[in-house]
């Protein structure tokens, strides 16, 4: 059963509080992980895995870099998981 | 009987599941030997969850290749999971920016230094600090990136490359009497952490495409982690201060 975009972001935004310190309210759709929350490469490649183990989908590596945004996260989670 | 039965394996360098390091912790464990993690700094959590994906989770101790502390925590921190070492895998590189990528006339001694430090001489420290677990023998495996030549944008890298299997050697004379055996596995690009870092990582890509013999899957690190299991284990027991090519062939073919 495909996940819904709601409890995707819930878990999304747990997942990149813990990984990298940043506060859950200030983690939106439209948020880019790396020029608006400042998650580096490492701590990406950590959310990633996180987020594969919690929502039991693969992200692959080449997809990684197509995640611009939250959104872009939230949605292909989404997507992955129909 | 399984490769590596019996043998308690120390694996450095685990950071994602496309990492060489973690299917040699894999194929280690597949083949009978109980295998020991490091990591350290932030990098640790990922390690951690990352050793979840192995077939038996595998304990992550705390080790910085640079930090002198660390290094004499190591064999009390060994201890606490497996009471000796069989074998130790060093899978440790690192180039500041300014080392890599093309700027190789104009980077600074300090940037240098600490590629030197991080990638080769800490095989030494590394080996040196897992020797008191040793018992009557052992083999240490280096992951490597034939230095022989100068590579497109590997600048200092590719020197501290060249410095890893000098160490290796060295190592492999002064150790011999211990019966350790020290080799080094020189893989072609594979597409991991590691290699996303490397500024121009895709120029090798057509090289590989020319002159591996075999043929070569930039996206499969198992072979490069098929040949660190058999250095581990006691089918090479003659071979030390070897570097095996794992390149499809690109070694050995001019053009």
């Amino acid at each position: 059963m495909a996940l819904t975009q709601e409890a995707v972001l819930a878990g999304i935004k747990e997942i990149v509080e813990e990984v990298a310190g940043i506060p859950a309210a200030s983690i939106e759709m439209n948020k880019n992980f790396t020029n608006d929350l400042d998650v580096d490469s490492l701590s990406m490649v950590e959310v990633v895995v996180a987020a594969e183990e919690r929502f039991g989908v693969k992200i692959p590596d080449d997809q990684v870099s197509e995640l611009a945004t939250v959104g872009d996260a939230v949605n292909f989670i989404v997507k992955a998981s129909a | 009987m399984a490769l590596l039965t019996g043998k308690n394996i120390l694996v450095t360098g685990v950071l994602t599941d496309a990492s060489i390091a973690f299917h040699i912790a894999r194929l280690a464990q597949e083949e009978g030997a109980t295998v020991v993690l490091s990591s350290y700094g932030r990098v640790h959590r990922l390690t951690e969850r990352i050793s979840g994906r192995l077939p038996q989770t595998a304990p992550v101790i705390q080790l910085d290749v640079t930090n002198d502390e660390d290094l004499a925590q190591l064999a009390s921190r060994v201890r606490e999971h497996v009471p000796t070492l069989h074998g130790v895998v060093h899978s440790i590189g690192f180039a500041p920016e300014a080392a890599l990528g093309g700027n190789f006339l104009n980077t600074t001694w300090s940037d240098v230094a600490t590629a030197l430090q991080v990638s080769a001489f800490s095989l030494k420290s590394l080996t040196m600090a897992a020797r008191p677990l040793f018992d009557g023998g052992a083999s240490v495996v280096g992951l490597d990136f034939d230095a022989s030549v100068a590579w497109p944008k590997y600048d200092w890298m590719g020197v501290a490359k060249a410095a890893l299997e000098s160490t290796s050697r060295y190592l492999a004379r002064d150790l011999g009497p211990e019966n350790v055996r020290v080799n080094l596995v020189a893989a072609g690009p594979i597409k991991t952490m590691a290699a996303k870092s490397i500024p121009g990582f895709n120029e090798f890509e057509p090289i590989w495409n020319e002159r591996a013999a075999l043929g070569w899957d930039f996206g499969d690190p198992v072979p490069a982690a098929q040949a660190a299991i058999v250095l581990l284990s006691d089918w090479l027991p003659k071979t030390t201060g070897e570097i095996l090519h794992v390149d499809g062939g690109v070694h050995a073919i001019g053009g």
